[in-house]
């Protein structure tokens, strides 16, 4: 059926986040928590964390052009997307933001921290692109299974 | 998760009754513990709210830490924990925490992403619950009902112990319901009970009052009213039995003043800036008969706390120095001197930390001089017990209470305690925290020096950074310390008392008293800075004047002061003391010298004058390393004015010396890191 070979495309594309370790076990606890009183939660949840994070790459963006950089901003910047992408599950974004926050905090190694944000939006950017696809095929996917 | 069936349970439940024990909520304990979460992460938020529904709790969220403040205010009963986030835009964790605390004596759980060390200190230390690492499990969540249940029973005991027998006759009716129930009494839990059964049992309880103990909502006008109390008294006579007395508010119980009056302390060491060990120092101070316990929590605590909250009752000294002698290793905040918290607070974080290294927590320095008027009264017991408190911590911020309010402010030293209440405040912590990178941080634990000597201290503001006993770098300013307010200082061994202000005479007596090996530079040492902040002048000096009295005190004890630490400090703060003398400042500090090592305890310090001129070097680095070695490196013939028997001081000192030097230098005591204190 439609719907049954869809449902496998999401599973196998589900699969591939794990097994690529863009998603971690995490991603799996948020699941857990969906219900039939709230089917879309994980969805949702990641419509805003995908919000807020584009929202503070860009801010990192920008300071990152100012002389001298504002480091509590990036700082402060770090910490938020640090959490919120452990919350989630984001994996690797996860990994490239505590990269970049041992450097900062480490030396304020500007050169390096500038790499490696680029290093970061690059990540993200690539995470985005794979999950928003994903949650688009299951709700086009439930849709059709209601109907 | 069966979201659906929680829904329905929590539509149920009715919000905000008082839960009342009795009901039948034991089996469905701990669902419906309604809780507050505070975070500005959206994400983190909508996950967290899930996961707690998802555990069948009654979840009301916030992004803001004012929201979350304003809702807990305007129902005081209505939640049984919080969560909240650290870092926050518009309010430090922290600082909701404290508020908290105060106000409703919620339990209260800190998240965050940050997994470092310092901050979840931070957070034992602002009394925390329980601190959580993000991302945060759900597990985590399904136990968080035990900070309840935990705070409830704790409740309870103070409650049947200030004597109330109906209580222990609803003890038992209550404890059927697995232990939460007892707790849970004076909660407002919300089972699933109907709202008649609750009504019922609330009529029950409220017969009794102490069973039931309805959660106390310090609103804005008790607590003034309760502090005004607390001043009226003293804050180092403030008992919560008078301080009940004098509210004269019905239906508050003298448990509840006592809890409130422990949270108060804990607050205002934590403006002061001493914050650091405030729980325990306020478990020790508040208790009459401390409960060591907290002793043990000390150790690493910054005495500074302790000695910000002024006021350790002397008993509570005597005690935490037994318990810490037990605790040794603990007890690196005890108090040292408890002295008023609030004169004292100008230092900068007068968190002591003694060598526990925690120095570098200093950095605050924050001059909280809050405490107007809250006389510190030291009492020379507490010093003494300081002392032994003192020894781990090294550091012990005394603070001498400058008295005129000197709040040297910078210095976390000092010395705000200008309120010369201080009558001897025993170890007046100095946090010396100023610049030094070592961070001594007011650990001098400088004996706080008695009013008199307060007053002089303030003149020291001078006093280097942190003059962490050991090897302060910082000459402690002590010579500022108005050494001659001796008098001042509480008999207890402080030799303080006859000495000149100098707060770390005090200290010493109090060392002397028990701490050998208590001592642990930090007492000794502390003191001298914050009172040297005020004086200032002499940074180095004060510092060494601290030493000097503090190496005094360890001086006798080095040989029983395990932790080298506090010989050195001593050592360290005699030499200081010293060497501040020496310089001429006449300050009162080198008097206080004087008086210190006349006692003779110098000698053991070894050359003290070593010290001196370690000090002095040090503090004209300003940092306060406290390496033993350049304690050492301290000439400290010269340091020494006369002023005590110089030789027997600086033997003393520089015993401490060696014995610091062995230690590592930087500051980072923790403990006896300096310590090699010969004894």
């Amino acid at each position: 059926m439609e719907s049954k070979h869809v449902n496998r495309q999401i599973a196998a594309m589900r699969q591939s986040f794990f097994d690529e370790e863009v998603l971690d076990e995490k991603f799996s606890q948020l699941e857990q928590l969906e219900g039939k009183d709230n089917p879309n939660f994980v969805e949702e949840v990641f419509t805003m964390y995908f919000k807020d994070s584009t929202a503070f790459l860009e801010t990192i963006e920008e300071a990152m052009k100012t002389i001298p950089i504002d480091s509590i901003i990036v700082d402060n910047i770090l910490h938020q997307l640090k959490g919120s992408s452990a919350s989630v599950g984001a994996n690797k974004v996860l990994k490239e933001v505590n990269k970049i926050t041992r450097q900062v905090l480490g030396k304020g190694n500007l050169d390096g921290t500038k790499a490696s944000i680029l290093k970061l939006r690059k990540e993200y950017d690539s995470f985005k692109a794979k999950l928003e696809p994903y949650f688009q095929l299951k709700q086009a996917n439930s849709v059709a299974q209601v109907k | 998760m069966n979201v659906s069936s929680v829904k329905g349970s929590m539509s149920i439940s009715s919000s905000t009754s008082t839960w009342k024990a009795g009901d039948t909520i034991s089996d469905q304990f701990p669902a419906g513990l309604r809780v507050l979460v505070v975070d500005d992460d959206p994400t983190c938020l909508m996950i967290l709210e899930k996961m707690l529904i998802a555990c069948l709790y009654k979840v009301t969220k916030c992004n803001r830490a004012e929201t979350a403040l304003s809702k807990l205010r305007e129902n005081k009963n209505g939640y049984d924990i919080v969560l909240s986030d650290v870092h926050m835009p518009d309010m430090d964790g922290f600082k909701l925490l404290e508020h908290i605390g105060l106000e409703m004596d919620l339990p209260v759980i800190m998240m965050s992403a940050d997994d470092g060390k310092q901050v979840v200190m931070k957070g034992v230390t602002h009394g925390a619950c329980d601190y959580l690492i993000k991302p945060v499990r759900i597990e985590a969540l399904k136990n968080i009902w035990q900070h309840v249940v935990r705070k409830r029973k704790n409740e309870w005991k103070e409650f049947e112990q200030s004597g109330s027998v109906e209580e222990g006759d609803r003890q038992p009716k209550q404890s059927d319901d697995a232990d939460y129930s007892s707790s849970a009494n004076e909660g407002n839990w919300k089972g699933s009970k109907k709202r008649k059964d609750e009504e019922e049992e609330t009529d029950e309880r409220d017969d009794t009052s102490t069973l039931k103990k309805p959660r106390v909502v310090w609103s804005v006008e008790l607590h003034q009213q309760f502090v005004a109390a607390v001043n009226q008294l003293g804050i180092d006579k403030a008992v919560p039995k008078k301080i009940l007395e004098l509210m004269n508010v019905p239906g508050l119980t003298r448990e509840n003043v006592a809890s409130h009056l422990q949270k108060y302390r804990l607050y205002l060491r934590r403006l002061s800036g001493v914050s650091q060990h405030q729980s325990n120092l306020s478990t020790i101070i508040s208790a009459q008969d401390p409960t060591f316990g907290s002793l043990s929590s000390l150790s690493g605590l910054d005495l500074q706390t302790l000695a910000a909250t002024g006021q350790l009752p002397a008993q509570s000294l005597a005690r935490l120095q037994a318990a810490g002698l037990g605790r040794a290793t603990a007890k690196s905040g005890i108090p040292i001197t408890l002295v008023d918290q609030r004169n004292i607070f100008s230092f900068e974080n007068p968190k002591l930390r003694f060598g526990e290294g925690q120095q570098q927590h200093m950095t605050n320095k924050q001059q909280v001089n809050l405490l107007h008027g809250i006389p510190t009264t030291m009492e020379p017991k507490q010093l003494v017990s300081l002392r032994h408190a003192a020894q781990s911590i090294g550091n012990m911020n005394m603070q001498v209470p400058p008295h005129g309010a000197q709040n040297s402010q910078n210095n976390p030293l000092l010395m705000q305690m200008g309120q010369q209440q201080q009558q001897s405040r025993g170890q007046i912590l100095v946090d010396s925290t100023i610049n030094h990178a070592p961070r001594l941080s007011s650990s001098m634990g400088q004996p706080i020096l008695s009013n008199g000597i307060a007053t002089n201290v303030s003149s020291r503001n001078g006093i280097p950074e942190n003059i962490r006993a050991p090897g302060y770098s910082q000459t402690p300013s002590m010579l500022n310390f108005p050494v001659n307010h001796a008098s001042e200082l509480p008999g207890n061994s402080f030799a303080l008392g006859s000495t000149p202000g100098v707060s770390i005479l005090t200290s010493k007596g109090a060392f002397q008293e028990d701490v050998n090996s208590e001592i642990k530079g930090s007492g000794g040492l502390m003191p001298s800075y914050d009172v040297f902040n005020d004086l200032n002048q002499h940074k180095p000096q004060s510092w060494e004047l601290q030493n000097v009295g503090m190496a005094f005190d360890t001086s006798q004890h080095s040989n029983s002061l395990q932790g080298n630490l506090d010989l050195t400090q001593s050592a360290l703060g005699q030499q200081g003391f010293s060497s501040g003398q020496m310089n001429g400042h006449n300050r009162s500090a080198a008097v206080a010298n004087k008086a210190m090592f006349s006692t003779g305890d110098v000698k053991e310090l070894g050359s003290a004058q070593n010290v001196n001129q370690h000090l002095n070097n040090l503090l004209v680095d300003n940092t306060i390393r406290i390496k033993s070695e350049r304690v050492c490196d301290t000439s400290p013939a010269n340091i020494f004015p006369d002023h005590f028997g110089q030789d027997d001081l600086m033997s003393a000192l520089l015993k401490q010396q060696e014995s610091v030097a062995s230690s590592e230098n930087e500051f980072d005591f923790d403990g006896y890191s300096m310590n090699n204190i010969p004894v």
